[in-house]
């Protein structure tokens, strides 16, 4: 038998994947544009004897979800801006605590309540620095459902992998839009499960001790380890500590497992990049009408080419580096002020060749918008 | 087959936003075509302009929305009035003559036919108003067939109500066949 | 069990200030859970953020010390994905029902098993004296120089408008009573709340001119009566201590199974 074929929205194929890679807990509260992932899990977990709650708040959500993480659980929640906005000091604490989570943001206009029912990438840095103090971050997103589903699973396996809250950055109209979904088998995914410890009972262990490749195995609480976790600087025992040393390994190690890999943790697509002259960066939405232009160009022989981001955070300098080496001129496409930009600006050996194609009106970016920047771009006015 | 943009607009509650994604979900699950379909709205669950886009396609789609559709449907005044403009030249405006007063002419095949009267008049429900519109495009369009609508209900309406679901997609189809002559 | 063996004396000495009524709380919950025989990796205590929540670090259980004023959303996660434990919350006054306000009320009205014992000591101790929502009015506080125009809430009476099934309240000077409450506190099914009024002489008692630990300890002996005492009737301005409410009602986790059961008969 084949694949099973869907026709969804990318919220549906968003909450399809977190079953796929395990999802048994999920905390949420409404909020336009993401609802849709709280009201189909509220439909679906109960049917494999996961866990729905709907929360207070989005701030209780996230407690929730890192709670029930605790106890071993696979966990998500989903909002959006001003939800996304409520839940910065628990992030931070999953960040600190190293508690695999997930966390959808299917973003709308801002800032503030902004407009619900709209279009926005405006998230992208309050992602990577909403939480206070130094730390790092995974963001993931996806322009289309079958990459939606791919991220998302990813998602999980790199919660797991890393011990680290991930964010999933979708936006409205991914998240509204209905398309195809082709659902792949069991296992033609790989899942990541947690690395739990192999301490024995009654053997001392250390839960904030990580291993050489910096991984921490960790115990479920309830389990046969007792142990603390807080949200203080801690050291190898999980207990408050002011000391230096302490302190600096732990910042350290909670930047560099990220930092280090970024590259392992980039995930792109790329089309037509081998000659291009123009390269075009994007991500989310943003990236199909940069891609919808990228194709009609090329029929008319122009050396155009995209680079489509999934993996926004830890940002991947290196490859987007090496992507652009050759190009005269990068231009960044995304409905926001230039968030991604500033990060490719950072990347780049030139710097002045980097240019931003965006829209800030809360209506999806066309390709006409992109094409008249890349004329004023090339010096041809509108 | 060739590319085709597709706009339905009208107000909320008419069915306007299940009409697209029937369509779209059966030329994908039923004729292997891709489509995508996205839609526009307000605060209101009732009332309101609503407007829903799908593209249907044998390749692949990126841009998702509709600048100009080869089809626009508009079932309220308003929809018509804000709309009727951005039909492609050549293209097919199909309006219900209960709600829609034609104002002026564009460059497009027009098709006022009395939709929601037939529903009325002979399922006597208006309910389906939505589905015999859906069998009007199809037909004009030779989009898809009306089995595969017929088929993407049976996953989504109650078992009791298909009857009458076929009864206003035929209609519409009938409709549709005899406005094409 | 022997009381010590529920203590991570690794983290001992604690941090609290000399006369403090934590360390009292700490004594009060320890011996309760010895007085049920219950074992240590059965129980998550989780707490917020303040003088209060630091008890968590001192206990051998599984513990979560989070985040100002959400103790109980982190605890409402760890219950309903593993409703076999227990859960144990203790908060301070300004944790649990000032930025956790309405976290407490909404684990109330969920019925979730679990204790909440809230620390009022009616002051922030760890960030240096100011009021809080259970300071009440006329009190000095570093944020009040000119004395409290607040209104207090009163515990008991938030808890059970907000549904909780279990509701008291007692004093660190009444210890044992204290422990019993505690104790049954701990074997009630459902949400249960335990206010325990504790002193903080380094802020209160001495902003207020109180005077030390004792003084504020006899305060709470000559304050409080039990519910519906002689005295009580005679002084109505005598805090009451006692068990007020104590319930049976559909439990979360409990009614969260039925949840499951529809939607796992329901299918095709």
């Amino acid at each position: 038998m084949g694949n099973t074929i869907k026709f969804v929205q990318g919220n549906e194929a968003c909450v399809e994947a977190a079953l796929y890679a395990g999802l048994d807990f999920f905390a949420g509260y409404p909020i336009t544009p993401s609802t849709e992932i709280a009201e189909l899990l509220a439909y679906r977990l109960p049917q494999i004897g996961g866990k729905f709650i709907q929360m207070e708040d989005e701030i209780a959500s996230l407690c929730a979800i890192i709670g029930a993480s605790l106890t071993g659980r696979k966990v998500m929640t989903a909002t959006s801006g001003p939800g996304f906005s409520l839940m910065q000091e628990a992030l931070g604490y999953a960040v600190m605590t190293e508690i695999p989570c997930v966390i959808a943001n299917v973003q709308r206009g801002g800032p503030s309540t902004g407009i619900p029912t709209h279009v926005s990438q405006g998230d992208i840095n309050q992602a990577r620095w909403g939480t206070h103090g130094d730390h790092a971050i995974i963001a993931l997103t996806a322009s289309n459902h079958q990459d939606v589903f791919a991220m998302t699973v990813e998602a999980f396996n790199l919660a797991e992998t890393y011990r680290t809250p991930v964010i999933l950055l979708f936006d409205e109209v991914v998240g509204h839009m209905r398309e195809k979904l082709v659902l792949p088998a069991a296992g033609e995914i790989p899942l990541v499960d947690r690395l739990r410890t192999s301490v024995k009972e009654g053997v001392d262990y250390h839960p904030y001790l990580p291993r050489e490749d910096g991984r921490l195995p960790m115990s479920d609480f309830g389990g046969v380890h007792r142990y603390n976790v807080t949200g203080l600087v801690h050291d190898m025992w999980g207990f408050p500590s002011t000391d230096p040393q302490t302190v600096h390994g732990l910042l350290r190690h909670l930047v560099d497992k990220l930092e280090n890999r970024a590259n392992e943790i980039a995930r792109y697509r790329e089309y037509h990049l081998e000659d291009a002259e123009i390269v075009m960066i994007s991500y989310g939405s943003s990236a199909r009408s940069a891609l919808h232009v990228v194709e009609n160009r090329r029929q008319r022989g122009e050396r155009m080419g995209l680079l489509e981001l999934q993996t926004l955070w830890p940002f991947p300098s290196e490859m987007v580096r090496q992507k652009c080496a050759h190009a005269k001129s990068v231009v960044v496409v995304e409905m926001n002020m230039g968030q991604i930009m500033q990060s490719v600006k950072l990347a780049v050996a030139h710097p002045e060749r980097v240019f931003l194609a965006n829209r800030i009106d809360s209506n999806f970016i066309t390709p006409s918008d992109i094409m008249n920047i890349l004329r004023i771009i090339q010096g041809k006015g509108v | 087959m060739e590319r085709c943009r597709l706009v339905f607009s009208g107000s909320g509650g008419q069915g306007v936003i299940t009409a697209a994604i029937l369509l779209a979900e059966a030329a994908v699950l039923c004729e292997g075509l891709n489509a995508v379909q996205s839609q526009s709205y307000g605060a209101e669950a009732r009332g309101g302009a609503t407007r829903s886009d799908v593209i249907i396609a044998d390749g692949r789609i990126h841009y998702p929305k509709v600048l100009q559709p080869n089809v626009l449907v508009c079932l309220t005044q308003e929809a018509y009035n804000r709309f009727a403009s951005i039909v492609r030249p050549g293209g097919l405006l199909i309006t219900d003559t209960r709600y829609v007063k034609v104002q002026r002419k564009v460059d497009a095949q027009q098709r006022e036919l009395p939709m929601y009267r037939t529903v009325v008049e002979q399922v006597g429900k208006p309910i389906v108003f939505n589905i015999c519109m859906l069998g009007v495009v199809i037909t004009l369009a030779d989009l898809v067939r009306p089995e595969s609508i017929m088929k993407v209900l049976e996953g989504r309406v109650p078992k009791d109500f298909l009857e009458m679901n076929q009864r206003a997609l035929q209609l519409g189809v009938e409709m549709g066949n005899a406005a094409k002559a | 069990m022997a009381v010590k063996d529920y203590l991570r004396e690794r983290f001992l000495p604690h941090m609290w200030c000399p006369g403090c009524g934590h360390g009292e709380v700490l004594g009060g919950l320890v011996r309760a859970i010895e007085n049920l025989g219950l074992s240590k990796n059965e129980i998550v205590m989780v707490s917020g953020i303040g003088c209060s929540s630091r008890i968590s670090g001192y206990v051998d259980f599984h513990t979560l010390h989070t985040i100002h004023g959400r103790a109980l959303a982190f605890a409402t996660g760890v219950k309903i994905s593993r409703p076999e434990l227990k859960l144990i919350v203790p908060m301070g006054d300004g944790d649990a029902l000032a930025i956790g306000g309405n976290h407490f009320i909404h684990a109330a009205r969920r019925n979730l098993d679990m204790t909440a014992i809230v620390m009022n000591n009616r002051i922030y101790g760890m960030t240096g004296g100011q009021f809080s929502p259970l300071s009440g009015e006329n009190i000095s506080a570093t944020t009040a120089p000119y004395r409290t125009i607040d209104r207090g809430f009163d515990v008991v009476e938030l808890a059970k408008a907000a549904g909780a099934t279990f509701v008291a309240r007692s004093t660190t000077y009444h210890v044992q009573q204290m422990t019993e409450t505690i104790q049954k506190a701990i074997t009630h099914k459902g949400f249960s709340v335990v206010e325990v009024l504790t002193q903080c002489p380094t802020y209160f008692g001495r902003k207020n001119k109180i005077g030390g630990a004792a003084d504020m300890i006899t305060w709470f002996k000559d304050n409080t009566t039990p519910i519906g005492s002689k005295a009580k009737q005679e002084n109505a301005a005598l805090i009451e201590r006692g068990i007020f409410v104590q319930i049976a009602a559909p439990e979360y986790c409990e009614e969260y199974q039925k949840v499951v059961e529809r939607a796992t008969k329901g299918r095709k």
